[in-house]
């Protein structure tokens, strides 16, 4: 699998302990939502006990960046891992209030609290 | 309110998603100068998007050098104003009972543009146009009372 590139939307990865954190910047819409999914499924690839997907830098998402963290959340359920996503605004929580998936994921409001 | 803007906003795009972003701004632009609060200019934003998205995969099928006309318009209608966003594509005619909002407790990627238009807008209406492909026209009115952002 392609590893993330340097100016993709999830390029920004860091370690701390069993996680790995996922710093995501900008949009993800159409656009770009393949490209954000590829790169974290690539970071899934590692094995890691818990994902915190960072989403503070996010200033806006689609249905087709919920969808492909829908695909990511079912390989890290596969896997094991645990998936957590932070830092939303609330037209991202929004989006996930009126697709009923804030019952789904596990939505934390900062990365510390993700990480804890 | 007095609406300050009395004039609709005309764009021809291509159905690229490269494209999306610069219509997400204007119809974001236009609820601004029409009253709209942030929160509720967010979901007028993100309906459109969808829309768009859905013309460019599924009129369009995914091909990325198609037309599509969109217009971003004031109105008043029975007393409120509003705001009117058509679009108009030249592709494959996908009518509102084509376009199928999936059950949510189904959790699986996909079918949630439909359900989150139908949510956030007040009308939602499709029809083939004249000369092939879809018209589009979405509404959305402003609130009746002074708005309390949620």
């Amino acid at each position: 699998m392609t590893p993330p590139t340097p100016d993709g939307p999830a390029s920004d990865i860091r370690r701390q302990g069993d996680a790995v954190i996922i710093a995501v910047q900008g949009d993800i819409d159409l656009r770009r939502s393949v490209e954000f999914q590829q790169e974290v499924l690539t970071v899934l690839d590692e094995r890691p006990a818990r994902v915190v997907v960072d989403l503070t830098a996010v200033p806006y998402m689609d249905s087709s960046g919920v969808a492909s963290l829908v695909k990511v959340l079912s390989r890290a359920r596969r896997q094991g891992a645990k998936m957590v996503l932070c830092g939303l605004n609330d037209r991202v929580r929004g989006l996930f209030e009126i697709t009923r998936l804030d019952n789904v994921f596990t939505i934390a409001a900062t990365c510390e609290e993700a990480l804890g | 309110m007095t609406c300050p803007v009395r004039q609709p906003v005309r764009m021809a795009i291509f159905s690229t998603p490269d494209h999306l972003p610069v219509v997400r701004a204007a119809v974001e632009k236009m609820c601004e100068l029409l009253g709209f609060s942030s929160a509720l200019a967010g979901r007028v934003m993100l309906s459109s998007d969808e829309a768009l998205s859905n013309i460019i995969k599924h009129a369009y099928r995914g091909a990325t050098d198609r037309p599509i006309d969109v217009e971003i318009a004031p109105v008043h209608d029975g007393g409120r104003d509003g705001i009117r966003i058509t679009l108009r594509d030249w592709g494959a005619y996908v009518g509102r009972e084509q376009m199928r909002s999936r059950d949510l407790d189904d959790v699986r990627p996909g079918g949630l543009g439909v359900h989150i238009m139908c949510e956030y807008m007040d009308q939602l209406d499709y029809q083939p146009a004249e000369g092939g492909g879809t018209l589009l026209t979405m509404v959305k009115n402003l609130p009746e009372k002074k708005e309390v952002t949620p």
